[in-house]
């Protein structure tokens, strides 16, 4: 049973699983990064980029349009309902609650969770909807070298794709760019954000606007993977031992922290597994995360907690 | 309650030194049953170092708040520029020249010493948000123009070793420093310095010192300043207001102060 080849398809199996679950952490450490809240509703706003995704591209089709505009046109609606939920996020929830404590803001997006998931599943509908977007087919690789190849799902494949070049773009908007800046500005300090001119309201809809646009990405590759259904949401629980380990504040942290929690529970599914029975894959990444908390409270790749007393 | 007088002459745009820049009216400020402005009026004349001195608690950062629109006074009216108006907001404040460092240092702890001051010039970038997100064109053209400015700043303040160091690793007097930087990189007009030299030994104070006349004479920048420092207080200023209790005192030139009894009996206390 313990082959290399074996490994190696367990290994490429759950780092590319990581990758999936990165895509969700993506949209916390964004958010955490930029306004020190922690958004208890990325997990809702996936839902909601998938519904808006999967429901509109389902009417373009029936409509007779031509599959690949069908899912431009798609994209599109679904990227202004996730910028009209930044808005009204801004406008009615963040924009009142300037200089207040994160524990306040914490609570406000809980609050935002559930009228974002009531609201999606209001509108769009609540049943379980297929979506088809990304070959889900296997694919054996390196056949020649190993007996029966290695089985990679290109499902997978294309979602360490899309999360590459996310990852990318972000840490060059983030470092180097005027809007990059301005949003560590705002998470440090409000106050002295706006004493030099930063507007908090622009800043905050920005944010948000990329956490939903980066829950739309998410969506793609899930609403692939398990269909868009309510359960999407509970994808926010498996990617907080990923912020964890990777750290709240790094968005490599986030690629990373989703490699070794999809390498590590699938490995451990397949090694310890038949040992202390199955099942482990549901909390092996929670163990993790505990044991990093011990270690290193600010993760892997978080950024030092700097105090001076 | 007065009924307040817009002296304001419609006049905007430039105003040549000398010149009231700006002027507070009759500004009364409370939070719940604490009085901290009671019925305040001064003027800060464009090109002067103006320093805002009295005992804890008398109401001087709050004050400051005011001008630059963190509070909101009840009644009174800051006219700014010719423009008369009840409130201000802090980002309007910034867009038309004013700003400001803060008494507890308020910088962004994580971000470098170049990234901070970058930050101050957000309003003069303006570049597109998608020119930023595929970091083409403008927004790198402009990163580029703009990183030069702030370079002389940072060679201004002789700050040029801590140029990559996080802020939070940075001693106070440094913080201080770079704060002042983050403030000159927004062009101000009116510069606010909120007990700038509070907590710094003796060569820290004579060189935040050098820099405040330096950009007050070099850049022409109008300054208000509040410190406790008395020496630094009479050698900087051109004019000094006086709080206690959230009133107005004294106003006037150093000297005047000085010998002013009021001044006199705030600050050693009176037999009573």
């Amino acid at each position: 049973m313990v082959s290399l080849g074996n490994f190696i398809e367990v290994l490429s199996g759950g780092l590319l699983a990581g990758v999936l679950y990165s895509l969700v952490a993506l949209g916390f450490v964004l958010i955490f990064k930029a306004s020190g809240v922690f958004n208890f509703a990325q997990g809702a706003m996936v839902l909601l980029a998938g519904l808006a995704l999967v429901r509109s591209l389902d009417f373009f089709v029936a409509k007779g349009i031509p599959f690949a505009v069908a899912v431009a046109c798609a994209l599109l609606f679904a990227s202004l309902v996730m910028a009209m939920t930044a808005w009204i996020v801004e406008r009615f929830m963040l924009g009142p609650l300037v200089n207040q404590d994160g524990l306040i803001l914490f609570m406000s997006t809980i609050g935002a969770t559930f009228i974002i998931e009531g609201a999606a599943q209001l509108i769009f509908g609540s049943d379980v909807y297929p979506l088809k977007l990304y070959p889900t087919d296997a694919w054996f690789a390196l056949e020649g070298v190993f007996p029966g190849g290695i089985l990679v799902n290109k499902l997978d494949v294309w979602g360490g794709l899309i999360a590459g070049i996310l990852v990318t773009v972000l840490a060059i908007f983030f470092q180097h760019t005027k809007t990059g800046r301005a949003l560590r500005a705002v998470a440090d300090d409000h106050a002295a954000a706006q004493s030099v001119g930063i507007p908090i309201s622009w800043i905050w809809f920005v944010v948000w606007l990329v956490a939903g646009l980066v829950a739309l990405a998410a969506a793609t590759v899930w609403g692939t993977k398990l269909g868009v259904q309510f359960s999407i949401t509970f994808l926010a629980l498996k990617a907080l031992p990923v912020l964890i380990i990777g750290g709240l504040t790094s968005v490599p942290g986030a690629i990373v922290g989703g490699l070794i929690v999809g390498a590590g529970e699938k490995l451990a599914e397949a090694y310890l597994g038949p040992l202390i029975g199955g099942g482990i894959e549901y909390w092996f990444a929670f163990v993790l995360a505990l044991a990093v908390l011990l270690v290193r409270p600010q993760g892997v790749f978080g950024e030092r907690i700097i105090e001076r007393i | 309650m007065r009924a307040v007088v817009d002296k304001s002459n419609g006049k905007s745009g430039t105003i040549a030194p000398g010149e009231v820049l700006l002027a507070v009216e009759h500004v009364a400020l409370s939070f719940g049953g604490v009085k901290a402005i009671r019925d305040v009026s001064f003027d800060i004349r464009k090109g002067e170092i103006r320093a805002i001195i009295g005992p804890n608690g008398a109401g001087k950062t709050s004050m400051l708040n005011v001008i630059n629109g963190f509070y909101h006074p009840q009644t009174g009216v800051i006219t700014y520029k010719g423009e008369a108006r009840q409130r201000m907001r802090p980002y309007i404040a910034a867009t038309q020249g004013i700003a400001r460092t803060f008494q507890n240092v308020a910088l962004f702890k994580g971000m470098s010493t170049l990234d901070n001051i970058m930050a101050g010039r957000t309003l003069k970038m303006n570049n597109s948000l998608l020119s930023q997100a595929v970091y083409w064109g403008s927004a790198l053209k402009q990163e580029k123009e703009h990183r030069e400015v702030v370079e002389k700043i940072i060679d201004f303040l002789e700050i040029q070793a801590i140029r990559k160091t996080p802020v939070g690793k940075l001693p106070y007097g440094l913080q201080k420093r770079v704060e002042l930087g983050r403030a000159l990189a927004t062009e101000p007009e009116l510069l606010l310095l909120d007990e700038p030299m509070a907590g710094m030994n003796l060569e820290e104070k004579q060189d935040m010192s050098r820099f405040i006349i330096d950009i007050n004479q070099q850049l022409g920048t109008t300054m208000a300043l509040i410190e406790h420092d008395m020496g630094v207080v009479m050698d900087l200023s051109d004019r000094i207001a006086v709080l206690e209790y959230g009133q107005l005192i004294a106003d006037g030139t150093p000297d005047e102060v000085q010998n002013n009894q009021k001044v006199i009996d705030a600050y050693l206390g009176v037999p009573r």
